[in-house]
């Protein structure tokens, strides 16, 4: 796998050379249209992007591509996806190998300037964790001096970690593996005494992959803050407004109650903001260069934001998480959608 | 006068510059220089225009500030307050490190087994037979992967660590041992064992000589071991012994003190070492045999022992065989030592990966791998030539 980072970031010189040809400013949208979405996705984690036993993805992440490419052509199944590492991913992008990134990505200053990047939306309020083994006995991130740790390379976990231990004084070892399928094996087998990343992932993987989940706990601790948000390339501005305002809509949704089951009834609504969004009052979609239905048909495809959140890690989810600060604005979460007017 | 005259007739001889076949051919070097020299150019321009459209920073800056992420093993001190440059030089000891030791280790096996292939034993020929073809035919990356399932799978954790000798645990977190701690006497140890050494060349020269002059044998051999292993145990006990072991202890999650083998190093080294040695005992098996039987026949024929056979006449034969091809094998070893990355072996291309993904500069990080495996691997050829050019053939 790190093999393909490799060949990415070789990709991405390609391009810096002018030989991949993609990384025109601009017309990202006209080349959507033509071919479809190629969003890039996690390799595997359970609940935001994972390929089943037939490899048909889904989790939240791909529910994001889908709803974007249903504002576009109105079907969701013209995806593609590109599964990429956390090493592998910046490069993908900034060679033009995917056109949008819906990988658990957290949004930070360097990322958003140095590496050339722009970042939609955040999609999933997240902060940084510890699993251990139950039989380790550790109740604290404090007592975890000396501990072998095993973590992603490429992530901004890698660096929290470091911050973390620095400020605390304490020592740790780090084991840094690109494969997330090798990552976990590792973990599992006792190589390391904790697993460091996003607490929502590493809750998913411990009821994805675990052979007994309830052997290990996640600490209470959060060590960062880690708002995950779809990614584009600089320079394409138009792009940019349309990943931020496909995710507005899958909010504004819940927030108004629109469901994949009643977007059709809600079309005869009387609310105006409803029926700008749902394009029975025109105007919206002309100004984001799509289609009137944009929002209609994402709302469609995947359902409001409150919907891909309970298909994909809700409470009836084998990873079962609560909203949290995942919640609407109104119900005291940090979910909140810019006016759609 | 002779000379001249040729000149002008040639030069009176000479067809119009566009069917000379010397101007033409300065003219289409000119060209190809040049054509190449703007492609590049075009490329480099290209890529700086590229990278400035998408904002990308650009330039090698970014090796001055601070890392701020962890290494799990290092030759040198490392901390995350260490810049990226820093990092780098990690990275680069690790590949280095992990790279020499599997050169020495995968020649002495495959010598071993090259032997051994050509032993006259039915049994250790098949045993040999069976280690080069299954080795050599399953890719390496995979044979990574499973050692190191193998090393971190077959051990306990820290707190159940199997106590193989006197305070050398095995868990899963690799090998742990004592070692000495810190003493003046280990430099003058040192430097006694490089005397050692440089006394049994001379001796051992010396010995040549009489022995060419007056036949009588001398038996360099034991007396360059006795220099070499005696000269610093005298330096030590003239020390007074000052031999204070720092023994790991299990404190918290894991050992304290002492020196460690991580499963990772171990693993990347067995897998390179047991791939890269079934490769080299072909090339040994080969550069024997390519020494006619006569040869060896010859040598009995002087009354020489069959070590000394092998060791006088044949293998001084075969090495002109060997050495070439061997190059290619070690440098095959330093550059496979990048698949480290896929089992967590903090090596230079794991270390450059990190830096890239945090940094954003993929063309600078490349372009420093690259030139660092390039030049590992020229030393590396350097070496293997003036070696090679040692042993070979003189012509006369």
């Amino acid at each position: 796998m790190r093999i393909k980072g490799f060949l990415g970031a070789l990709a991405a010189i390609g391009v810096g050379l002018g030989l991949g040809g993609a990384a025109q400013a601009g017309p990202t949208l006209d080349k959507v249209k033509q071919g479809g979405l190629v969003c890039g996705v996690p390799t595997g984690i359970p609940g935001f992007g994972m390929p089943d036993s037939q490899g048909k993805y889904s989790g939240l992440d791909v529910d994001v591509c889908k709803a974007i490419e249903a504002a576009i052509s109105g079907d969701p199944e013209k995806v593609k996806y590109v599964p990429l590492s956390a090493q592998q991913r910046f490069t993908a992008l900034q060679s033009g190998e995917v056109d949008i990134l819906s990988n658990n990505t957290t949004w930070t200053l360097q990322r958003d300037t140095e590496l050339g990047l722009n970042f939609g939306p955040v999609v999933f309020y997240d902060g940084q964790g510890f699993m251990v083994p139950k039989k380790l006995g550790v109740k604290s991130a404090k007592e975890l001096n000396g501990a072998t740790i095993c973590v992603a390379p490429g992530t901004t976990s890698e660096l929290n970690l470091a911050d973390y231990f620095r400020a605390t004084k304490m020592d740790y070892k780090p084991v840094v593996i690109e494969n997330v399928d090798e990552i976990y094996a590792a973990f599992f087998s006792g190589r390391c005494d904790v697993i460091s990343g996003d607490a929502s992932g590493l809750a998913a993987q411990r009821s994805g992959r675990a052979s007994k989940p309830d052997d290990y706990v996640v600490l209470p601790e959060r060590i960062s803050k880690e708002p995950l948000a779809p990614v584009m390339r600089h320079g394409d501005e138009q792009w940019h407004d349309i990943i931020d305002w496909v995710v507005f809509a899958l909010l504004e949704a819940e927030e108004k109650g629109i469901t994949s089951k009643n977007v059709d009834d809600k079309t005869k609504s009387d609310d105006p903001t409803t029926k700008r969004m749902l394009g029975v009052t025109p105007g919206m979609g002309k100004a984001l260069g799509l289609d009137e239905k944009w929002a209609y048909n994402a709302i469609k495809a995947v359902g409001n934001y409150g919907e891909i959140f309970d298909r994909n890690l809700g409470p009836e989810t084998p990873i079962g998480f609560e909203r949290g600060l995942n919640n609407l604005w109104t119900k005291g979460g940090l979910i909140y959608a810019m006016p759609i007017r | 006068m002779a000379s001249e005259t040729i000149d002008a007739r040639a030069r009176s001889s000479r067809p119009p510059p566009w069917r000379d076949p010397r101007v033409r051919g300065i003219v289409l070097q000119v060209l190809f220089v040049a054509v190449i020299a703007a492609f590049f150019a075009f490329l480099v321009h290209n890529t700086i225009v590229n990278l400035r459209r998408q904002n990308i920073a650009s330039g090698f800056g970014f090796l001055d500030r601070e890392a701020a992420f962890g290494i799990g093993e290092s030759l040198i001190a490392y901390t995350p307050a260490d810049t990226y440059g820093r990092a780098f030089v990690v990275g680069l000891t690790n590949t280095l490190y992990v790279a020499v030791l599997g050169i020495v280790l995968a020649t002495i096996v495959g010598t071993l087994m090259g032997l051994a292939r050509l032993s006259g034993n039915w049994l250790v020929r098949k045993l040999a037979q069976i280690y080069v073809e299954t080795f050599r035919n399953i890719p390496l990356a995979l044979q990574l992967l499973f050692w190191w399932a193998l090393l971190r799978g077959a051990a306990l954790g820290p707190r159940e660590a199997w106590q193989v000798l006197p305070d050398v645990f095995v868990s899963n977190r690799g090998i742990v041992f004592p070692v000495p701690r810190e003493h003046p006497a280990f430099q003058w140890m040192a430097l006694a064992f490089v005397a050692a050494a440089v006394a049994a060349h001379f001796a051992h020269r010396w010995g040549r000589e009489r022995q060419a002059q007056t036949g009588q044998q001398f038996p360099s051999g034991w007396v360059g071991t006795g220099l070499i292993l005696g000269l610093p145990l005298l330096v030590f006990l003239g020390f007074g012994a000052p031999l204070a072991l720092d023994v790991p202890v299990l404190k918290g999650f894991n050992f304290a003190g002492g020196a460690a083998l991580s499963p990772e190093f171990g693993a990347l080294l067995l897998g390179l070492v047991i791939y890269t040695g079934s490769y080299i005992s072909e090339i040994v098996r080969a550069g024997i045999l390519a020494v006619s039987w006569g040869q060896t026949e010859a040598a009995s024929a002087l009354g020489l022992k069959p070590g000394q056979r092998m060791r006088l006449v044949v293998l001084p034969q075969a090495l002109r065989v060997i050495v070439p091809p061997m190059t290619s094998e070690y440098l095959s070893i330093t550059k496979n030592s990048s698949l480290a990355a896929i089992i967590g072996y903090p090596d230079l291309v794991s270390i450059a990966n990190t830096t890239i993904n945090q940094t954003g500069q993929a063309v600078e990080g490349i372009a420093m791998i690259m030139a660092v495996y390039l030049t590992i691997s020229l030393i590396i050829s350097l070496f293997m030539n003036l070696y090679n050019r040692a042993v070979a053939l003189v012509e006369r």
